[in-house]
């Protein structure tokens, strides 16, 4: 291997490794996750309220609308949590960043649970809207793969733990997680290429068949979900980073008993 | 060829793979995939007679009737291209009238016709407050 040109590697992309350090990247995480969390939160509940108070019902659905500040967020995170898995998984696979494969598993219980919200969420408004709770139409049947995907994913993880020590694999979970992409195409155009009960796409970022007046508040609970869930992800890779270093601290004291003993 | 190389090869060899396949795998599924046929299909194809299936479209304006019998409602299914008069007997969800989307249960009769086991109403991507109902909606995406 060519080492001049592995010294050079770190200077072209500096913004990348620059984080790979742990120390550094905790040093950013550590102030940053208050910051999110209570803008997130800040965000949510102004939205929140906004979309039950502030806002006209539909003309058709009444108020069950309502459901969609909530709902389109959960959608949008649980689809994009795993944009973040696919994009780590591939980091790791490639560049073997060490901070990788701690964000992708950071992303996976949050995207799960966001995951399933939006299923819940959409079936609690398919039973006044279209009177059924479920129907196997393309976009909810992909959405619960995505689900099922995310479980996959989660317990791929546990099992490269318990094969190599908590932290030590990853690349299962990796090929996995990049492999599992593929869903977020079909979830995403599953309402345009094929009949759906599920209604097409309305909400872009130049153009939404959504009346400005309903819409307004989702982007308050968008971003603040979208916050919300950085911070979570950020506390769950400064504890996936803590409880790996006591890992090792345990084994090489464990090691050094056998040897003295 | 440096070993990172390699790796970023493999990655981009593996995801153009997985990409590729589940693409030609999806453009098999187009018609299969589909959660309703639409009027237009129907007198395309061959009617799918002898199973049950969903009929998809917009509820004909002025076609909704209700029998004498209070359970019984008869109306016409289009996409624009094509009618089919449906019948069904139970209790339709709140959001279903003419001039709507509607997905139908039920099975075709050899006469062309369709009799529902069950409706659901198919709502659309527009959403709009009371006072704007003026500027009527049409289901564009039922409707070619």
């Amino acid at each position: 291997m060519d080492s001049s040109r592995d010294l050079a590697y770190p200077c072209r992309v500096p913004s990348l490794h620059a984080l790979a350090n742990p120390a550094r990247f905790l040093a950013i995480a550590r102030p940053l996750t208050p910051v999110l969390f209570w803008a997130g939160v800040a965000l949510i509940l102004f939205g929140g309220w906004a979309g039950l108070t502030q806002t006209p019902p539909d003309y058709l659905q009444k108020d069950s609308v309502r459901i969609l500040y909530i709902h389109v967020p959960t959608a949008w995170l649980g689809m994009g949590g795993w944009s973040g898995i696919a994009i780590s998984s591939l980091m790791f696979l490639v560049w073997r960043h060490p901070l990788a494969m701690i964000a992708a598993r950071a992303i996976a219980l949050p995207g799960v649970t966001f995951a399933a919200l939006c299923l819940a969420t959409g079936s609690i408004w398919g039973r006044p809207t279209w009177g059924t709770w479920w129907q196997w139409d393309g976009r909810l049947t992909s959405m619960l793969l995505l689900f099922f995907v995310y479980l996959g994913f989660i317990a791929l993880v546990r099992a490269e733990d318990e094969r190599a020590g908590f932290g030590g694999g990853g690349r299962i979970a990796a090929l996995y997680g990049v492999a599992g992409s593929i869903l977020l195409p079909i979830i995403r155009y599953s309402v345009v290429w094929w009949n759906t009960l599920h209604q097409g796409q309305s909400i872009g970022l130049t153009k939404s068949t959504i009346d400005p007046a309903i819409l307004w508040p989702l982007w308050f609970t968008l971003s603040g979900f979208t916050l919300f869930f950085a911070a979570i992800v950020l506390m769950r890779m400064r504890t996936i980073l803590a409880r790996s270093k006591a890992e090792a601290r345990l084994r090489r004291r464990a090691h050094h008993v056998e040897v003295t003993a | 060829m440096k070993a990172k190389h390699q790796r970023l090869t493999l990655a981009a060899l593996a995801v153009a793979a997985v990409g590729g396949s589940s693409a030609l795998a999806l453009s098999a599924l187009k018609d299969q995939a589909a959660f309703f046929y639409a009027p237009g299909d129907v007198k395309k194809d061959a009617l799918p007679l002898g199973r049950a299936v969903r009929l998809g479209g917009m509820v004909a304006g002025g076609s909704l009737h209700r029998l004498a019998d209070g359970v019984t409602m008869q109306f016409v299914v289009t996409d624009g291209i094509a009618r089919v008069p449906v019948a069904f007997r139970g209790i339709a969800p709140d959001l279903f009238k003419e001039n709507s989307g509607v997905v139908a249960e039920g099975k075709f009769n050899p006469d062309g016709s369709f009799t529902a086991s069950n409706l659901l109403a198919k709502h659309d991507e527009k959403y709009m407050p009371p006072e704007m109902k003026g500027k009527m909606h049409e289901t564009k995406t039922l409707v070619q």
